[in-house]
């Protein structure tokens, strides 16, 4: 390793160009969220009594939470494994999983349509529903994320509280309050790191059982008693991945130099993830018989070959080549294919596969749901540039400083 | 493809491994889940009975304070031009099947919520707004919902409907059984409104036996199949028809509770909180391993 690497907040201006369109997006988002709000879910969505669940449950919440899963599967490897070279991506996976958890509870609340009682199932339990479990499993995941990242915001500011004007007074007020939590979280936070793989993996599973229940209304080539393995086998596949994209995006746009050592790293250890992964999906469809259904050509059968082939077959053999793992362009298409191949996935469970029992017409999403999710991946984007502007997140070459400073690498 | 039972289902995804020992245990416990009361009410409907009159619809806006257009404009036969389905401002609808042979009468089929023993809509329910009560009604509580409409994604009737239009407090609508009306003693609305007796209200156990014996001592008037006898574990609401259901648009459904796989799952993964502590353990070990070993170079 050329030096020791350091989370240090990156400097550079916030307004681009490219950030001007992600604040249009947003602002365009907002907008028909405001419709929902005013006119009720059925103004804004092509919601109906035949497909109760769109784009914003499909992609916001099922893919949202897979895509976040990035959060468990490093702090798994890092912290529980304790492989000490992979810490610097822990923090930016970190942040994306609690940014990515925040608008899934988000996009929850404003799918459902009494958004001011999501504290229901909090007292109002109901064991058998497997959306309790990924309910509950999520509200304390968040809270649990947000514990995660407090050292980050303790590192930033201890020793540098500087309220403006008459709240100056509170400075070392606060100040003490932060070093009490640092000391209380540095010897706790193993409970925590622990508590999140777990809690991960029983919801990013249970997320999978959610349409189990849907029984012959979905497509038998998603319809099978294990979509919560592959769920869980998928979400841990594309939890890597996601940390190369962003890892790689970031880089571009800050102008820094990509972490190729350990982004390889990372792209190899996706291989036997994704291969196992693809094992139990083939191994399912040859036991319950279902490649019948690939011989009739139509969307079910399209977008089945689709999310496996692009999604998954394709990615998994560009992982396996060693000149694919040190070239950034290729690696950032092989991690993006995995990304885009589980997305896929959860539209297809979630969306695809379902067909009403009395089918008048089909789903499309309106202009407006369409627009609120991008807005919501625009705020988000935004959010997170932000956040590493302001916290130590990214790590940086360090000069002079030694790897085992206090603060170098906890969190 | 071959239909699959249960248990078949159970035993090849099973094949499949990972997690599937927690899975066994669970399935046998599932068998005893809370059954339904054996003196619960159900409704028997003959098809072939129903002149579809649509009184019954007017019948249960009136019970239910929906708003309802005068009882007059319920002749207009165009309806039946095309295929409805309840929602939200119509709890229950008939709808007309055209017969495929020439002097054959149309088959008129009303259709609400089937009142299952086994309702998936209670299963799934995140915060268990329905309930299943001993009268065979599957009730919804406003006070609970949160509306998520996952009782409409699992419900293998297609029966919630919600309140799009709504921006505040919408509801999740479907039939109640005219719960309410028969706790006072009353039938429900659309029995007793029935000109033909088309609906027989009763015992669900002894509906189950009058269906039987229709359809035994006419055999050249029903099909035999009593739709809803078992269909999904067995619903309170039954059909009798001249003509197959399938062609009537009846969902082709098999013998077992339509929450069965979904719940043994959920019983495998939190069989007494087992798997998910061992897990914790486990980590937790892994952890420790990790920390302590001497190669690592970091303290703990």
């Amino acid at each position: 390793m050329e030096g020791y690497m350091k989370p240090t907040p990156i400097r550079r201006e916030f307004i681009t160009p490219g950030v001007l369109v992600l604040f249009a997006l947003a602002a365009n988002g907002l907008v028909f969220l405001a419709g929902r709000f005013l006119f009720g879910i059925g103004g804004v969505t092509n919601l109906s009594d035949q497909y109760p669940w769109g784009i914003w449950i499909g992609i916001d919440v099922a893919g949202g939470v897979a895509l976040a899963a990035g959060g468990f599967t490093t702090a798994a490897l890092g912290h529980v494994m304790h492989r000490e070279e992979f810490h610097a991506i822990v923090r930016p996976a970190l942040l994306t999983a609690m940014l990515g958890y925040t608008f899934v509870g988000i996009g929850v609340c404003i799918d459902i349509g009494r958004y001011y009682y999501i504290w229901h199932p909090i007292f109002m339990w109901n064991g058998t529903s497997a959306l309790f479990e990924v309910g509950i499993c999520v509200i304390i995941y968040i809270h649990v994320l947000y514990i995660e990242f407090l050292p980050v915001v303790t590192e930033r500011f201890i020793g540098r509280v500087d309220l403006p004007g008459t709240l100056a007074r509170f400075n070392g007020r606060i100040d003490s309050l932060l070093r009490l939590l640092d000391r209380g979280l540095s010897r706790t936070m193993f409970v925590f790191i622990i508590a999140g793989v777990v809690l991960s993996t029983l919801h990013q599973s249970s997320l999978g059982t959610l349409m189990v229940i849907a029984g012959p209304k979905m497509h038998p080539l998603w319809q099978t008693p294990i979509l919560p393995l592959l769920f869980l086998l998928s979400a841990v596949s594309v939890g890597f991945p996601m940390v190369i994209v962003e890892s790689l995006l970031a880089a571009r746009s800050f102008g820094l130099k990509p972490e190729m050592e350990i982004l390889s790293k990372l792209g190899r250890l996706t291989a036997p993830l994704l291969g196992l992964y693809l094992a139990v999906k083939i191994g399912d469809m040859f036991i319950r018989e279902t490649f019948v259904h690939l011989a009739t050509f139509n969307t079910a059968s399209v977008m089945f070959m689709l999310e496996v082939l692009l999604g998954v077959v394709l990615p998994l053999r560009m992982l396996m080549s060693r000149a694919v793992l040190k070239s950034p362009p290729l690696l950032f298409t092989a991690a993006a294919l995995v990304v885009a191949g589980v997305l896929l996935n959860r539209v297809n469970n979630f969306l695809v596969a379902y067909t009403p029992a009395y089918s008048i017409g089909s789903y499309h999403p309106s202009f407006g749901e369409f627009s609120v999710t991008v807005g919501f991946i625009a705020i988000l984007v935004l959010l997170y540039r932000a956040a590493v502007m302001i916290f130590p997140v990214i790590s940086l070459p360090d000069r002079g400083a030694s790897a085992r400073a206090k603060y170098s690498i906890r969190g | 493809m071959k239909r699959m039972t249960r248990r078949d289902f159970l035993r090849k995804g099973a094949v499949l491994g990972a997690g599937i020992s927690a899975v066994a245990p669970a399935a046998a416990r599932a068998a005893t889940r809370r059954d339904p009361s054996p003196d619960r009410m159900g409704v028997l409907v003959d098809t072939t009975v129903c002149i579809g009159c649509r009184s019954c619809e007017w019948a249960c806006k009136t019970a239910h304070d929906l708003p309802t257009p005068p009882i007059e404009s319920y002749e207009d036969r165009s309806v039946f031009a095309k295929m409805r389905r309840p929602d939200d401002q119509a709890l229950t609808v008939v709808n007309r099947y055209d017969n495929p042979k020439k002097d054959g009468h149309p088959t008129p089929v009303k259709v609400q919520c089937m009142h299952c023993a086994y309702p998936a809509c209670v299963s799934a329910c995140i915060v268990g707004a329905f309930t299943k009560r001993p009268d065979g009604a599957v009730v919804w509580d406003t006070g609970k919902c949160i509306g998520c409409r996952y009782c409409m994604v699992a419900c293998p009737f297609q029966v919630p409907a919600f309140e799009y239009k709504k921006a505040l407090d919408p509801k999740i609508m479907k039939c109640d059984f005219c719960s309410a009306r028969r706790e006072k003693g009353d039938i429900p609305a659309c029995v007793g409104i029935c000109p033909v007796e088309a609906l027989t209200y009763g015992p669900r156990e002894e509906l189950v036996r009058i269906a039987r014996g229709r359809v035994k001592r006419f055999p050249e008037r029903y099909v035999s199949h009593v739709y809803g006898e078992f269909e999904v574990g067995g619903t309170d609401w039954m059909y009798l028809a001249g003509r197959e259901f399938i062609e009537l648009q009846f969902p082709k459904l098999g013998k077992n509770p339509a929450p069965g796989v979904s719940e043994t799952i959920q019983h495998g993964i939190f069989a007494y909180f087992f798997p998910p502590v061992s897990l914790y353990a486990l980590l937790g070990g892994l952890m420790w391993i990790a920390k302590t070993d001497p190669d690592s170079g970091e303290e703990g």
